[in-house]
């Protein structure tokens, strides 16, 4: 029994050495020399396009953007290192001549349907060409029926077109602690699905944080405190947003890098 | 404990035992049961698998997981364990009912449904502590959304009590209520099963469907629903009863069939590369858009038919390919296996408690893949050792106790959820 028990454990770790690899294979990335905002291609690429920004920002007109969002997309105290503030002063540094105005929407306890209701007077008040609609996390919490969720951002994404903007989704934050309180994944899935029917470009928020976290860029795990570490991931979220934008609006990469 | 492997399941050469199997059909002619005293390894060896896969699926993502079945298909680990627990629990409580009557074996299952809620309550009291522990130590303002989480906290008369009526249930912690909810129906079930099996299994389809149809579902506190909506995952487990009693022997010949073997394999292969595109997204435009929007999302609540498929797939391509007699069965290599697969509830609750303490180690210590990795590892082997240790007491230190409830032994019901 006892020698059975140890051969499993080599078994087992044997294992865990040959899927090591299996694991590497999976991304082939040549994984240049990192900065800490690294994000792999695909997770800043979309399919999806935005018209109406593409239009605007090649028209020389202003570029409007509301961001909709739960508290996620603030930092309590500290908004001007907010994603939204970071993403505009990235938008502003690759379009030097544009004129760039980025508004924030913080709904903090609204669900996607609650926020969806409101979209149509947010859009006919503040006239954004674009929309960055950050939900999920609060019908996580909620553990709100994820097709009841999805009917929400579906009715919500199909409203701001018929508004006349362009749409954007970004899902909800990867956070490791609260893994075992909240379950992400059907609200993940059901974002990925709306955004694949209706063709929304969705910046994936939370496997790009994850990827972060799995790199040891940045320890999500971490109770400090203090907001440094909130500052430095929004950083890198505003500007991973940025290049996304710039990338579905097909802006880039002349000013890319 | 008998190791003779005879069978229980459907396969191809169940039908030498028939003969064995005529003094119960005489009493009952609706449904078969096999001879007292078989027990069936291939149950318990899967039953274990589904233990660990569970297990380590509960753990944060690490390198383990890629060797979870969830990553190559569309159903995963819950789906094993809910179709053995039915199979299981007919089989033992089937007899019960067939030689003691319906009082007794609902007595019976009534007993295994108490320990199961005991279990739950204490997973649900350690839940407690770890969250009330996060709560107190974790003030990431990155976070400081996500942590609104903890708000029922301030509530704790109100939260405890909901958790004993099974509507506050912490992620990672529904199964055991759907078991608890699948268990109490099931001297219903056996009781119609007695009577006509198909009709039963016609009844749980129907089931099935019309929650499908007018979206019928559980709710659970503060809001939300039941994260495995009993409605639809009790076709599993009717399933896995009416497989027990006799249903698996009746489809012996449709399962030996090849056209059934090329159908389950063309199926898995092709969930195969749809679960590929998850996880390699630069994969991603392969997939007809037509597919995707058809196919997604994948319902884990309402048990998709797609991860029935998948399920009934991996199922069929196991009974064929995997004989009951499987010298292997009786490997000290498998043996870990067995054992924690025969004492599925006390090592599920082992397990769902391992997890979190996995996540407290992995939370407190900042460690790399090297260290994921060792707490998946470690955690099994404690499942392991402890499922030693229960069976140990079970045949050395209770040897009198035990030779008389080998018949109503209850992890034999399929215990764990």
């Amino acid at each position: 029994m006892k020698s059975a028990r140890t051969m499993l454990g080599l078994l087992l770790l044997a294992a865990t050495l040959a899927a090591a690899p299996a694991r590497a294979g999976d991304s082939p990335e040549p994984a240049p020399p990192a900065p800490p905002c690294d994000v792999p291609g695909y997770l800043l690429s979309s399919e999806s396009s935005l018209p109406k920004v593409t239009d605007v920002v090649k028209a020389n007109q202003p570029l409007n953007v509301l961001v909709v969002g739960s508290r996620s997309s603030t930092i309590p105290g500290n908004e001007a290192s907010a994603y939204p503030a970071t993403m505009q002063a990235a938008l502003k540094e690759a379009f030097p001549a544009a004129n760039i105005d980025v508004s924030v929407e913080l709904q903090g306890k609204s669900t996607a349907e609650e926020t969806a209701g409101t979209l149509v007077k947010l859009v006919e008040a503040k006239k954004p060409t674009l929309v960055i609609w950050q939900t999920g996390t609060v019908d996580a919490m909620r553990a709100v029926d994820p097709d009841d969720f999805r009917t929400a951002i579906n009715d919500g994404v199909v409203a701001l077109r018929g508004a006349g903007a362009d749409v954007v989704l970004v899902n909800l934050q990867y956070s490791p602690r609260t893994e075992t309180m909240i379950s992400a994944p059907p609200y993940l899935d059901n974002i990925k699905v709306v955004a694949q029917q209706h063709d929304v470009p969705l910046f994936d928020r939370f496997s790009i944080m994850k990827q972060w976290s799995d790199a040891g860029y940045f320890d999500l795990f971490s109770t400090a405190h203090g907001v440094d570490l909130a500052k430095k991931v929004h950083a890198c979220l505003g500007r991973a947003l940025a290049k996304f934008v710039i990338d579905a609006a097909h802006l880039g990469p002349v000013q890319q890098n | 404990m008998s190791s003779i492997a005879d069978p229980i399941a459907g396969s191809p050469v169940a039908d030498a035992k028939t003969e064995a199997n005529a003094e119960v059909k005489a009493k009952a002619p609706a449904i078969t049961l096999p001879v007292t005293g078989e027990r069936e390894l291939r149950l318990d060896l899967f039953r274990g698998l589904a233990l660990w896969l569970i297990f380590i699926d509960h753990l944060p993502t690490n390198l383990l997981t890629w060797l979870t079945i969830r990553n190559y298909g569309f159903s995963d680990a819950t789906e094993i364990f809910i179709f053995i627990s039915g199979y299981t629990a007919a089989f033992v409580y089937g007899r019960a009912m067939l030689e003691g009557g319906f009082v007794i074996a609902t007595a019976r299952i009534l007993r295994r449904v108490w320990q199961i809620y005991v279990a739950h309550v204490f997973l649900f009291t350690i839940f407690l502590a770890e969250i009330s522990y996060v709560a107190t130590s974790f003030e990431n303002p990155l976070y400081s959304e996500e942590m609104g989480i903890m708000d029922f906290l301030k509530q704790p008369d109100v939260t405890i009590v909901q958790a004993l009526l099974l509507r506050f249930r912490p992620v990672n912690m529904d199964v055991l209520p759907l078991y608890i909810v699948l268990m109490l129906f099931l001297p219903l079930i056996l009781g119609l099963m007695k009577w006509k099996p198909d009709v039963t299994l016609g009844l749980s389809v129907l089931l099935y469907a019309l929650t499908w149809q007018f979206d019928l579902y559980l709710s659970a506190y503060p809001n939300g629903f039941w994260a495995f909506n009993p409605f639809a995952w009790q076709l599993l487990f009717v399933f896995g009863a009416w497989c027990a009693l006799g249903g698996a022997r009746r489809m012996s010949r449709i399962l030996s069939s090849n056209i059934t073997m090329w159908i389950c394999i063309v199926y898995l292969v092709a969930a195969f590369f749809v679960t590929l595109t998850w996880y390699v997204p630069q994969l991603g435009h392969i997939m007809p858009k037509v597919i995707e929007q058809w196919m997604y999302p994948i319902n884990k609540t309402d048990l998709d038919v797609l991860r029935f498929a998948h399920f009934l797939a991996l199922a069929a391509l196991t009974v064929r390919f995997l004989p009951r007699d499987w010298p292997g069965l009786k490997s000290r290599w498998l043996r870990p296996l067995i054992l924690c697969g025969q004492h599925s509830l006390e090592i599920f609750c082992l397990g769902v408690f391992l997890a979190f303490a996995g996540h407290f180690v992995l939370a407190e210590v900042s460690g790399g893949a090297a260290l994921h990795a060792l707490i998946s590892v470690c955690g099994i082997l404690i499942m392991c050792g402890m499922a030693w240790i229960i069976s140990w007491y079970k045949h050395s230190a209770d040897k009198g106790a035990s030779k008389k409830g080998a018949v109503g032994n209850a992890d034999l019901a399929g215990g764990g959820a």
